[in-house]
């Protein structure tokens, strides 16, 4: 079976082929034949999965794809313990949305549309996890880039939505000029695309140590951008507007972590360039900070998970930094299932209510229980309550930080996952308790269809239990399986775990105080912080700061240069090149006229005087082929004899 | 003596000729005369890929993999003309069976050629191969402009049968052979012991390029092609700016690169200023164009200029780039062409404007369209893109640098008058609606062109490894 992996992201392209071009104007077809396919591709991760269990080793497949002089490249799959688990990360959650959204996207106008747009993002997803080398997953990371534009953007006649699928699109592609950058210098380096063979050059030492550590941070650049870290981290609240089956695979779960996934894939680069690992673990725990914060004190329902998710990102990013491969990596797959699962449950409840806002809704409890114990027992998880995922992969993530000489990252670390319970719960209490507050809006308020809660349940089900193979007790858990070169144990540090659960608890029960039991009231505490909470409010200006040093000037720069450049060179130039052409035809034609048919008249009066038999077939037209035919002919062998 | 060496071209002669008897008895239908046409090339592409290699009658006639590369490349676009002419045959009055017959015979003679050993032989399937075209092309006898067309073709064509004869019989006086491999033994040993055969060879050189010249329609032998192409069918049309070329090639390849290989400093630099004529010249006027046709032809001029990097490079990667980009441009050519056959069967017209909104009538046609003019542009991942690629390395791994200059800036150029149809299908609009008929066939061979075009640049290797078999006929 290993062989054939590449079948997974097959079976999601065949359904956007067959939806693009057969089934377009049956969207009940489509959504079957693309839920069908995703179907087939999970079924397929999970053997996969189950036979890289049974026996871990790395295998890779690989041929030629082009060989012309001096450019070959390879297409290939390396399945390991690392991609399998991200296929089946990938197969699940998107199978699940896809699921999710025949509720959600019903009487779409362009439903079918969303279907071959999911389904081809699922094949460039699972392509980018199976890659082999820089050139290829480079290929499938612009594809997944170019679907996210076209799911945030999906909605287009709102401006808004069409804005933030540009912003999206070149804020991520700033990050993959670094990306491809580093690919050039590195493949450069290394003479090959090949991941297994760089990373051999580059553990034997024959990448030198500035070129490796320029690489590496260049390389950093693509995750930053695809992974939202801060400084373009700007994006993703904004990709909020796409429809939120989407925002949970794309820009939750699956996309966003396609950073994560490459600084995981390329470890090795990392490990051997510890300055270059300083940077990512930096950015990644400032990221985590400065998103969590901002999550503090939004409205928007999505937009709070979109900051918890930036927030989280970083985290990943930051242990990842410091060498904690097997932690980011488990908190990634507990991430996407927790995560996915916040938004589906947002989702569920922006399709009952018809409102992003969270003070616009309340008390919706015993409206919707399915999503709102889902939503609550994936904020459990996701402040990290004992025994639910979400808290032994942060309790990894924290073990790792522990053990670094310098302690900021474990105080950023257990900093954050305090805010973090505590905006969840915030979410959790005003949006599911208290009185409603907008009547009109809670009257209308129903239970989403069983096609929407029935994944919300399984997720669920994934949020609490998902995370038990990386239990610290287990002989084999996680950590023995996705790892980079030795296998360890994690030892459980219970003095950790105490912390971070007080942390965490300390959190919620903040949110209870001030949101449920209103003991503690928030309108004094932002009139007692104004000036932080107005900066926290206004996500500390980073949109108005780009817009003011980067896009303004640009905007003004494109302006001039249309005015004086364009109209003045470049059609200038237009109208040059126009009129030297008609010039050159002019010259042609007198060419034609005098010169040519002069002498074929010549010619013809010659032939005429000799009387030759050819008259009866002269039409001039073709005397002056054969005659250039012999002109031309005259001239060359006076080039060649002269 | 080997005789099924001659398997494909006598079966492909005995099968046209069936079809020149079968007309006379097939009173109804004729057009299935057509689908016995495709019978037969598939049946002969099998004898292709199943002869043995060798040479019979003592070199006149080789049967090696650049034959067999070559005789393919006739028989798909054969099989593509066929394909797309039986809906337009079914408008002919009578002799809708000749027509059909004359494409295989000229098949045939393309085949001959492709395997000539030897000028006379060479000479012959030349004629065999051009006769057949001279009346095809003239084939709307009703219409003024393919008569005219048809006669123009014979006429100039005779003229450079003239040239080219005069080629040969002057390297049968510098050598007494007519064997290419003779010719090269024989040529040496006298060049080195009388220096004074110099110019007589240089002449002889110069015919023989004049003679090819023409059925590859270098600039200054163009100047039929637009007029022909114009004038003549539109199947016809194809079959002339594909396999009539691939033929030129072939033979050019045959003698050039056999006998007149050690005398390299003697024509490579001339083709190479043709080459950068033909692509300078072709794109320039091709630029001007407002009838599809016209701006095919001269679009295919340049091509060829093109395809002459490749000889240029005089090396085995050069001429394994020249085979497989004619593949490529076998795909993409015809299936432009095959399009514009579309197109004209519904609407009656050839005019680049009349393109306007085909994109909301035919979406399929017009997408398919799109993916022709990109890979004869030569953006990735479109077969165009490999294939120039190829080429244009093998001429810098030569030291070409001002040639792929020229080609490269030339292609831009292209650019403008391949999007431009592009353009006009896509961002304009037209009051017309219906949609263009898309009968069976034609939409096979649409569609056998549009997975040449993607397959060759998503995957070339394959077809690479292929045409790099068909250089190794000769020893650089």
């Amino acid at each position: 079976m290993l062989p054939y992996s590449w079948i997974i992201p097959l079976f999601p392209l065949i359904s956007f082929v067959a939806i693009v071009f057969f089934t377009n104007r049956k969207p009940k077809l489509s959504s079957l034949v693309s839920i069908g396919a995703i179907c087939l591709s999970f079924l397929f991760s999970l053997i996969v999965l189950g036979m890289v269990l049974k026996n871990p080793v790395t295998s890779e497949f690989k041929f030629t794809w082009i060989d012309l002089l001096g450019l070959k490249v390879q297409m290939g799959m390396l399945i390991d313990p690392l991609a399998a688990v991200m296929l089946l990360v990938v197969s699940t959650v998107s199978m699940l949305v896809h699921i999710y959204s025949v509720g959600y996207m019903e009487g779409d106008p362009r439903f079918s549309r969303f279907f071959s747009f999911l389904s081809l993002f699922s094949f460039s997803m699972l392509g980018l996890v199976i890659a082999n080398n820089f050139f290829e997953i480079f290929i499938f990371w612009e594809l997944v880039g170019l679907t996210s534009y076209l799911l945030i953007g999906f909605w287009f006649e709102k401006k808004v939505a069409a804005d933030a699928g540009k912003k999206a699109f070149i804020t991520t592609r700033t990050g993959d000029l670094g990306f491809i950058i580093g690919i050039l210098i590195l493949t450069t380096a290394a003479g090959t695309f090949n991941f297994t063979e760089i990373f051999h050059q580059v553990e034997a030492g024959h990448v030198s140590a500035g070129l490796l550590t320029l690489s590496a941070i260049f390389l950093f650049g693509g995750a930053v951008g695809k992974s939202a870290q801060f400084p373009l981290h700007v994006w993703l609240p904004d990709a909020m507007e796409g429809p939120t089956p989407v925002s949970a695979l794309i820009h939750a779960a699956t996309m966003v972590a396609a950073g994560v996934y490459l600084v995981a894939r390329t470890i090795t680069i990392y490990l051997a360039a510890p300055d270059a690992a300083l940077v990512v673990a930096s950015i990644g725990c400032f990221t985590a900070f400065l998103a969590a914060s901002i999550g503090l004190v939004q409205n928007d329902i999505k937009r709070v998970l979109a900051y918890s998710t930036i927030s989280q990102l970083g985290y990943m990013i930051m242990v990842l930094g410091l060498g904690g491969m097997t932690a980011g990596i488990f908190h990634l797959y507990t991430h996407a299932f927790f995560k996915a699962l916040l938004f589906l449950g947002a989702g569920s409840v922006i399709h009952a209510i018809h409102t992003n806002d969270i003070w616009e809704m309340g008390g919706l409890y015993p409206k919707m229980k399915t999503t709102a114990i889902t939503f609550i027992i994936a904020s459990l998880s996701i402040s990290g309550i004992f025994p639910l995922s979400g808290f032994w992969s942060k309790d990894e993530i924290l073990a790792v930080a522990s053990h670094y000489p310098n302690p900021i990252f474990l105080i950023v670390g257990i900093l954050v996952a305090g805010m973090t319970s505590f905006y969840m719960f915030r979410l959790c209490f005003v949006t599911f308790f208290g009185k409603p507050r907008d009547q009109h809006k809670f009257e209308h308020a129903h239970e989403s269809p069983k096609v929407m809660t029935i994944p919300l349940m399984i997720l669920a089900f994934l949020a609490v239990f998902a995370g038990w193979v990386g239990i610290p007790w287990l002989k084999h858990g996680f950590s023995s399986f996705v790892y980079h070169h030795h296998p360890h144990h994690v030892e459980p540090d219970f003095l950790l775990m105490l912390i971070s659960t007080i942390v965490a608890l300390s959190g919620i029960y903040l949110a209870y105080a001030m949101y449920y039991k209103k003991s503690i009231s928030p309108e004094k505490l932002k009139e007692k912080f104004a000036f932080p909470y107005k900066v926290l409010y206004n996500k500390y200006y980073f949109d108005e700061l780009y817009h003011a040093i980067i896009v303004n000037p640009l905007l003004r720069l494109c302006d001039r240069l249309f005015v004086k450049f364009d109209l003045g060179v470049i059609d200038w130039l237009v109208n040059a090149v126009g009129n030297f052409t008609v010039f050159l035809s002019d010259i042609k034609e007198w060419f034609d006229s005098h010169i040519v048919d002069g002498m074929v008249n010549g010619t013809a009066y010659v032939t005429r005087g000799v009387g030759s038999g050819l008259r009866k077939v002269q039409t001039g037209q073709v005397q002056t082929y054969a005659f250039v035919i012999f002109f031309g002919l005259v001239l060359i062998i006076l080039f060649k004899l002269g | 003596m080997n005789y099924q060496l001659l398997f494909p071209q006598i079966f492909l002669f005995l099968w046209a000729i069936l079809i020149f008897v079968l007309d006379f008895f097939w009173k109804k239908g004729k057009q299935n005369l057509g689908y016995l046409a495709l019978i037969g090339i598939i049946m002969t592409i099998f004898l292709v890929l199943d002869s043995p290699e060798g040479k019979l009658f003592g070199g006149m006639f080789l049967a090696d993999s650049l034959s067999s590369f070559f005789n393919l490349i006739f028989l798909l676009t054969g099989f593509l003309t066929i394909a797309s002419s039986i809906d337009f045959t079914k408008r002919l009055s009578a002799h809708q069976g000749e027509y059909f017959a004359l494409l295989l015979l000229s098949m045939v003679g393309m085949m001959f050629l492709a395997s000539a050993g030897e000028l006379v032989t060479l000479y012959v399937a030349l004629e065999l191969t051009t006769i057949s075209l001279y009346v095809l092309a003239a084939y709307l006898k009703n219409q003024s402009k393919s008569s005219e067309a048809g006669l123009k073709y014979l006429i100039l064509g005779g003229v450079s049968s003239g040239i080219l004869l005069y080629g040969i019989s002057l390297i049968f006086g510098l050598t007494g052979t007519t064997f290419l491999k003779d010719i090269k033994m024989a040529l040496i040993t006298t060049f080195l012991t009388y220096r004074e055969i110099g110019p007589a060879l240089v002449l002889s050189i110069v015919f023989f390029i004049a003679g090819f010249g023409f059925k590859l329609a270098l600039v200054p032998f163009h100047m039929w092609v637009p007029d022909v192409y114009e004038g003549a069918p539109t199947p016809i049309t194809a079959f002339l700016s594909v396999a009539s070329k691939a033929a030129g090639l072939v033979a050019f390849i045959r003698v050039f690169f056999e006998s007149f290989l050690v005398f390299q400093v003697d024509w490579v630099l001339l083709v190479a200023v043709l080459a950068a004529l033909a692509m300078i010249v072709g794109n320039i006027i091709a630029l001007l164009q407002t009838n599809i046709k016209r701006m095919l032809a001269y679009s295919s001029i340049a091509q060829i200029g093109y395809i002459l990097l490749g000889i240029v490079a005089a090396t085995s990667r050069g001429l394994a780039s020249v085979s497989f980009y004619i593949f490529v441009y076998l795909f993409a050519n015809m299936g432009a062409f095959i399009t514009a056959i579309a197109f004209s069967n519904t609407t009656g017209s050839d005019q680049i404007k009349d393109y306007a909104g085909l994109s909301r009538r035919s979406p399929a046609l017009a997408a398919m369209m799109a993916v022709f003019m990109l890979s004869l542009v030569g953006i990735p991942p479109l077969a165009g893109f490999t294939g120039k690629y190829y080429l244009f390395s093998a001429a810098i791994e030569q030291g070409w640098i001002w040639l792929v200059v020229i080609a490269v800036l030339t292609s831009v150029i292209s650019l403008y008058y391949y999007v431009g149809v592009v353009r006009q299908m896509y961002f304009r609009t037209s009051p017309a609606e219906n949609r263009i008929a898309m009968p069976a066939p034609l939409t096979l061979a649409l569609i056998i062109s549009v997975i040449g075009v993607l397959i060759f640049g998503v995957y070339p290797n394959i077809f690479i490894n292929f045409a790099n078999q068909a250089a190794l006929v000769f020893h650089f």
